[in-house]
């Protein structure tokens, strides 16, 4: 793990990453054929796990997808109908226009946060950095249910501190889960949640740099600024956008926060609040497996396209997946 | 790298600049510290938050003497864990119980198949092997909260749904585990070593553990370590599988808490002290095990970035 910096800087070429032979085969080619088998042994268990647990139940949301099931009819087979009503549907429109703005607003705050957070603590080494990079992670341990909990219980105006606070100034404070003020609530839970192990990881980056490269920028006059934002942000690159792709394709399946957030939220969190809180009712509250499962697959394929549309604007080689 | 530094160039500032990664009181890391504990403060809040609530009574919490964030004049703590582990037959230390089930058998189970999988796709050469590893990474992109609810409907056609099975088997599933464990083995576990052990006479199996597996340790913890978070921190899955109470993980058990403490405020027993204290048990066995295995997962967790 010593050449993070290596790794980085040199850009590897895709070939060695995604599994070309790098090496000459050291045995007959004999024993290599047989080994060859032997490869496929040891993915076995997990080429069932993907089966059964992935490709099976991904198949099977497309088949239930095709078919709609009426009380009187049975089922009967619908073609593309359950996907014309999903994209018709308000209902699943309105809560996928809402997890796309929320993650236009929320990625780049995310990122705002944790990469500023790690350039900090990657130029100090005071005690006191330490303790705070181990703070600032700490809500990664935390179930996203009871992160959820808190902050509603803090933005609650029954006991928590907002309005505590604001009282002292005669004030009102905002009802942080109100209809036009959710959207911020939620926002605030999720960057807490998540900021801190995104840090890690953009520190772990950074850490791995060779130091020599600030030693001749800084030789070259470069300040601490210049550093930071043209040798260090460029060479992070790469785990930058895992984290990207990552918060958006957890963004757009937004589901744990609204939910549990949702019974103290006086009515903001509809039932279609987002496209999986609305898929979840619709199987769960309404029993429509199939138009749940038209709504599943397309949030998928609007997860595709968002990623798709986002490697395509941050291309770049030698990054994961490009 | 020249480039970089051709324009904008400073020269007057040269002279502190060298000095940037020792520790000094220079006024630019005073104001990084300052920004850093404004950070620690935010990160806090809402842990202190729930420690000092869940040292108050019913009174204490909705109407106490010294607001949210200070500790009232009653120190009810120890009557409400007595009151959490009793309530409803102790169902709490049920859900406890089977949140370190599903987290355990899901964790090991799902780091096991990422340890196997990973060496195989990095020390072995076959046909297809490209092709598979190629769909693992597409499916990195599946949203798997979307295959949720067509798995429900598979396991009830089996018959397994509301049984444990429904929350640990599908846990199984991280194509991310796999990934890593490729990425790191490649590099960590030299070709020469295994083919020494090889001409040694030791068998493929043997050669993978008591050659491969010592080297990909670091990457097995860190594997581990987020499979164990991502299964105890899931709430959606057992949500959807579960309907018997006494098979519900902490998350689904607290949520159900906080349905019924919200639809009737304030009918018979108070369930919000509950829940607080609840929550604060809850998230204390991941914070401690976070905290003491550090050195494991701070180098760890970086490794899906590096390549």
């Amino acid at each position: 793990m010593a050449d993070y910096g290596s790794a980085l800087t040199a850009a590897p070429p895709r070939a060695s990453r995604v599994g070309a032979p790098k090496q000459p085969m050291s045995l007959s080619a004999k024993m290599t054929a047989r080994r060859g088998r032997i490869g496929w042994l040891f993915i076995a268990p997990f080429l069932v796990v993907f089966a059964l647990f992935l490709v099976l139940p991904l198949a099977y949301a497309f088949y239930l997808s095709l078919y709609t099931k009426g009380l009187a009819t049975g089922t009967t087979f619908a073609g593309i109908d359950n996907y014309v009503r999903a994209f018709t549907d308000p209902s699943f429109l309105k809560g996928v226009w809402f997890v796309v703005r929320f993650s236009l607003v929320l990625i780049p705050l995310q990122m705002a946060v944790s990469l500023a957070a790690a350039l900090i603590l990657d130029a100090l080494t005071s005690r006191f950095a330490k303790f705070s990079r181990l703070m600032i992670f700490l809500p990664y341990a935390i179930p996203a249910v009871i992160g959820a909990l808190m902050w509603g219980f803090l933005y609650s105006p029954s006991f928590g501190p907002l309005q505590q606070i604001a009282s002292l100034f005669h004030a009102q404070a905002p009802f942080l889960l109100s209809q036009d003020n959710i959207f911020y609530g939620l926002l605030n839970v999720v960057t807490w949640q998540w900021a801190g192990y995104y840090m890690i990881i953009i520190y772990a980056a950074l850490q791995g740099i060779d130091p020599t490269l600030y030693e001749a920028a800084t030789i070259d006059g470069a300040s601490p600024w210049q550093i930071a934002l043209r040798i260090k942000v460029p060479l992070v690159s790469s785990a930058l956008i895992l984290i990207l792709v990552f918060a958006l394709i957890g963004t757009l399946q937004f589901f744990t926060e609204p939910q549990i957030l949702g019974p103290i939220a006086n009515g903001s969190v509809t039932p279609d609040f987002t496209p999986n809180i609305y898929a979840f009712n619709l199987a769960f509250q309404y029993a429509q497996f199939n138009y749940a499962s038209a709504i599943s697959f397309a949030l998928g394929i609007v997860v595709f396209i968002a990623v798709y549309i986002f490697m395509f604007a941050t291309r770049k080689r030698g990054s994961f997946l490009s | 790298m020249s480039t970089l530094t051709t324009r904008e160039v400073t020269t007057q500032r040269m002279g502190r600049r060298s000095r940037e990664h020792t520790r000094q009181r220079t006024p630019r890391t005073i104001v990084a510290h300052i920004f850093l504990a404004v950070l620690v403060v935010y990160f806090l809040i809402p842990i202190w938050w729930l420690i000092v609530a869940s040292t108050k009574d019913v009174q204490g919490l909705f109407g106490g003497t010294s607001g949210a964030l200070w500790f009232d004049k009653t120190f009810a703590l120890f009557a409400n864990l007595q009151d959490l582990f009793t309530y409803n037959g102790g169902e709490y230390l049920g859900w406890l119980g089977n949140s370190v089930l599903y987290a355990v058998t899901g964790g090991l189970g799902a780091t096991i198949v990422a340890v196997l999988a990973g060496y195989g796709f990095a020390k072995y050469r076959f046909r297809g092997r490209n092709f598979t590893f190629a769909l693992l990474l597409g499916s990195v992109m599946v949203p798997l909260t979307a295959l949720v609810i067509p798995t429900f409907v598979l396991f009830a056609n089996a018959g397994i749904t509301d049984t444990i099975w429904a929350v640990i088997l599908p846990s199984l599933l991280s194509p991310f585990g796999v990934y890593l464990m490729r990425v790191y083995t490649a590099d960590a576990v030299p070709d020469e070593l295994l083919d020494a052990a090889r001409v040694d006479g030791a068998g493929e199996f043997r050669t993978f553990i008591q050659v491969a597996v010592p080297l990909m340790r670091p990457a097995l913890v860190t594997v581990l370590l987020l499979s164990v978070v991502g299964t105890w921190n899931n709430y959606f899955l057992p949500l959807a599988m579960l309907s018997n109470t006494k098979l519900y993980p902490i998350t689904v058990g607290i949520g159900l808490w906080e349905g019924l403490a919200s639809s009737n405020n304030g009918g018979g027993h108070s369930l919000w002290g509950l829940i607080i204290v609840g929550s604060l048990v809850s998230i204390i066995p991941l914070v401690i095990a976070f905290l003491t295995l550090q050195k494991y997962w701070r180098g760890g967790l970086s490794l899906g970035s590096l390549k």
